[in-house]
């Protein structure tokens, strides 16, 4: 995979001199230090990262953190201070006003955190808005307005005024408008920060299936970590206008640069960020072939409550030692009688929250590949992964606190 | 008691005399009647029209645009207050004194709303042109008669052109203050998506400054009516001429005749013009709208709403 867009040391600084915040910049001077002996404000220091072609970048942050600057430098409606940001074979930072118009126009649209519709436009007009500004005939236009309605669900509604619509149904036309002018990137600038709380959840899972068959590059700014968690195949953290964390869903719950990270993890539901197979274990089982006597020998060693058995490549079933330790003791020497055929099996792709029922049956999961056995897991790790998140939160507030 | 002007007194009246008479009008007096060109074109060209056009053909005109834009209780008061102007025999004067306003409010919105949009789009040039609109607004027109006849004459023309300078403010003003009120971030999205400056401009901030702009505009006609009586005292003619004469000969009838007309127009424009700002709340109408939807047949709502009723 490619990098769609690059960024590489973006500064923007808010004031009349940005060259002598720049300099305060470079002795390592923090952003509140610069705005008490200049006025200046630092929106974004040096932010560098590349996102690639189909991937769904995240960046995370709580107002006034420089990510609404961020996602404004990338299309050049703020101009930074210094820094390239490279679209294609384009820097946006420095190119003329005709190359960013080309820029805006093929290869970069944007959906707004207050849907920003033209309350004069119908629906399709709006979506169509990118291409009549190309110069694009008006029943083209109105033919991919449509296309693009309909794969956000709004095909009824080409010909009605935004304000008739829903808050939800508002922001699908946002989306429309971004899809209909077919550029390559999308930025989201907090799209969903307005819709009620269900609708959001709507219109996340829905953006996510989108993308499964657009593949589009998206930018997508929000402050909510649930939200960058659910969406980000790669999260930016960012503070105070820098990048503190940069890493996957799972990096950034699991190994949490700093404190800062650590406190804003502590709340997140860890089984809807970690998945089955970062907690497997590599499948200790026998074949159906081997004795009573050694499973059982070897569930004492390893110290398990059951072990599966295979067939050829394939899962015989379970068996667990409180049957296997009588039946042993009656005289039993074969695993079949007392095998148990019925088992619980996952995906090592599926969340851990999707295993709490398989779970409480206490015994171990097997974890597939497809069709192929690739691990184990047993109830009590995934209590324990869930668990090490809290310790790790309290142990990092605790700092917090001290500090 | 001292003061100041024990030692000095200022001879500002002379300069400014001076000024205007020795220095503006002798070099530049080609300058300003050359001014005079376009506007008597279009108020001629009015004026003529108007007087032409019989007074019932007028009158049902005028009904119709009244009842389209603002409603049946409009188009019954036109009706009986038209042919009541007709009584009374002042049809001609208010023709003439329409033609006026209309020259006035059409020279007005010719510049008013591009200075408007440049005061806009500089805050610069905004400061500049601000103090100057506030002189416009607030010096009392009769200051200015006087240079203004020296420079063009008397007449009816330069009665439209001191009409102008007292109406020119509103529009410039309300034009400025509806494009800066269009909400930043649509501005912002239109850019996103690629729009020149100007394509934002005609795509996003006319449209929707639109209303705030037409309630300037309804104000510049609303000044423009009230500068009739005044600019009758530097020659033009029409009802500000009836009302000016009545006062001259102490004639209480004459004068009322010339004020119940001005008064009549102000309420049948006012109110037309009134229901083109105020038309659609949220979906700002374009020009274009306005005149299409004041021909066509049918309530003028919106498309979306009527398909959705059907």
């Amino acid at each position: 995979m490619s990098a769609k867009l690059t960024a590489k040391n973006v500064y923007k600084v808010f004031g009349s001199s940005p060259e002598t915040a720049l300099d305060l910049v470079e002795q390592g001077k923090t952003k509140d230090e610069i705005f008490e002996s200049t006025g200046q404000t630092v929106g974004v220091h040096d932010a560098s990262f590349e996102v690639d072609e189909g991937q769904i970048f995240v960046v995370m942050g709580l107002s006034g953190s420089g990510k609404s600057t961020l996602v404004r430098m990338l299309n050049g409606l703020i101009p930074p201070t210094s820094g390239s940001i490279m679209v294609d074979d384009t820097d946006v930072a420095s190119c003329s006003g005709e190359d960013l118009r080309k820029v805006r126009r093929d290869k970069i649209s944007m959906v707004f955190q207050h849907f920003a519709l033209f309350p004069h436009r119908t629906v399709g007009e709006n979506a169509a808005y990118g291409l009549k500004v190309k110069g694009v005939g008006a029943s083209e236009r109105r033919e991919k307005a449509q296309n693009a309605l309909d794969q956000v669900g709004l095909g009824a509604y080409a010909d009605s005024y935004p304000d008739e619509l829903s808050g939800g149904m508002q922001q699908r036309v946002g989306l429309a408008r971004g899809l209909c002018a077919e550029s390559e990137i999308l930025l989201m600038d907090e799209p969903f920060s307005a819709l009620d709380p269900l609708i959001r959840r709507d219109m996340q899972d829905e953006l996510l299936q989108l993308q499964r068959s657009l593949k589009k590059t998206i930018i997508f700014i929000t402050h909510d970590l649930n939200e960058a968690l659910i969406l980000g195949d790669k999260i930016a953290i960012m503070k105070d206008g820098r990048f503190v964390q940069v890493g996957t869903a799972q990096e950034i719950v699991g190994e949490p640069a700093d404190d800062y990270v650590a406190a804003f993890t502590q709340d997140i539901d860890r089984s809807r960020v970690f998945k089955v197979k970062t907690i497997a274990n590599e499948p200790r089982s026998l074949t159906l072939q081997d004795s009573l006597a050694d499973a059982v020998e070897r569930m004492e060693k390893l110290e398990r409550d059951a072990l599966f058995i295979t067939e050829g490549d394939k899962i015989a079933g379970v068996l667990s030692y409180r049957e296997a330790a009588p039946a042993l003791r009656n005289g039993e020497t074969t695993i079949d009688p007392v095998l148990n055929r019925d088992y619980a099996a996952v995906q090592g792709e599926a969340y851990l929250h999707e295993i709490y029922e398989a779970a409480s049956a206490g015994m171990p999961i097997a974890v597939m590949d497809g069709d192929a056995f690739v691990g184990v897991v047993r109830p009590s790790e995934v209590f324990a992964q869930l668990v090490r998140g809290e310790e790790a939160a309290a142990e990092a507030g605790d700092r917090m606190t001290a500090a | 008691m001292w003061s100041p002007s024990d030692i000095y007194e200022m001879p500002f009246g002379d300069w400014v005399d001076f000024a205007v008479k020795d220095w503006l009008v002798p070099n530049f007096r080609p300058v300003f009647q050359s001014i005079r060109i376009p506007v008597e074109w279009v108020l001629d060209g009015l004026d003529g029209f108007l007087n032409f056009v019989p007074m019932v053909v007028f009158t049902v005109v005028l009904v119709a645009i009244a009842w389209r834009a603002a409603g049946r209780g409009l188009a019954i008061f036109s009706i009986v207050s038209l042919i009541f102007l007709d009584l009374i025999g002042v049809w001609s004067e208010t023709m003439t004194t329409l033609a006026m306003v209309t020259t006035a409010v059409f020279f007005c919105a010719l510049f008013g709303v591009p200075l408007g949009v440049m005061a806009a789009r500089s805050d610069r040039f905004l400061k500049v042109l601000r103090p100057v609109l506030d002189v416009m607004q607030t010096i009392p027109p009769f200051v200015y008669l006087v240079p203004i006849v020296m420079l063009f004459g008397v007449g009816t023309v330069p009665g439209v052109i001191a009409t102008f300078i007292f109406a020119l403010p509103p529009i410039t003003r309300l034009t400025n203050l509806g494009i800066r009120s269009v909400r930043e971030d649509l501005v912002e999205a239109s850019y996103a998506f690629g729009s020149t400056p100007r394509q934002v401009l005609w795509e996003v901030q006319i449209p929707l400054a639109m209303r705030t702009i037409m309630a300037g505009l309804n104000q510049t006609l609303m000044m423009s009516l009230s500068m009739a009586v005044i600019a009758a005292l530097i020659g033009a003619g029409g009802l500000g001429l009836t009302v000016n004469t009545g006062l001259g000969r102490l004639d209480v009838g004459l004068a009322t005749e010339g004020g119940i007309g001005i008064v009549i127009l102000a309420i049948i424009l006012d109110r037309i013009t009134q229901s083109f700002a105020e038309r659609r709340s949220s979906t700002s109408p374009s020009l274009t709208g306005i005149l299409r939807s004041l021909f066509s047949s049918g309530k003028p709502a919106r498309p979306a709403a009527d398909k959705q009723a059907a």
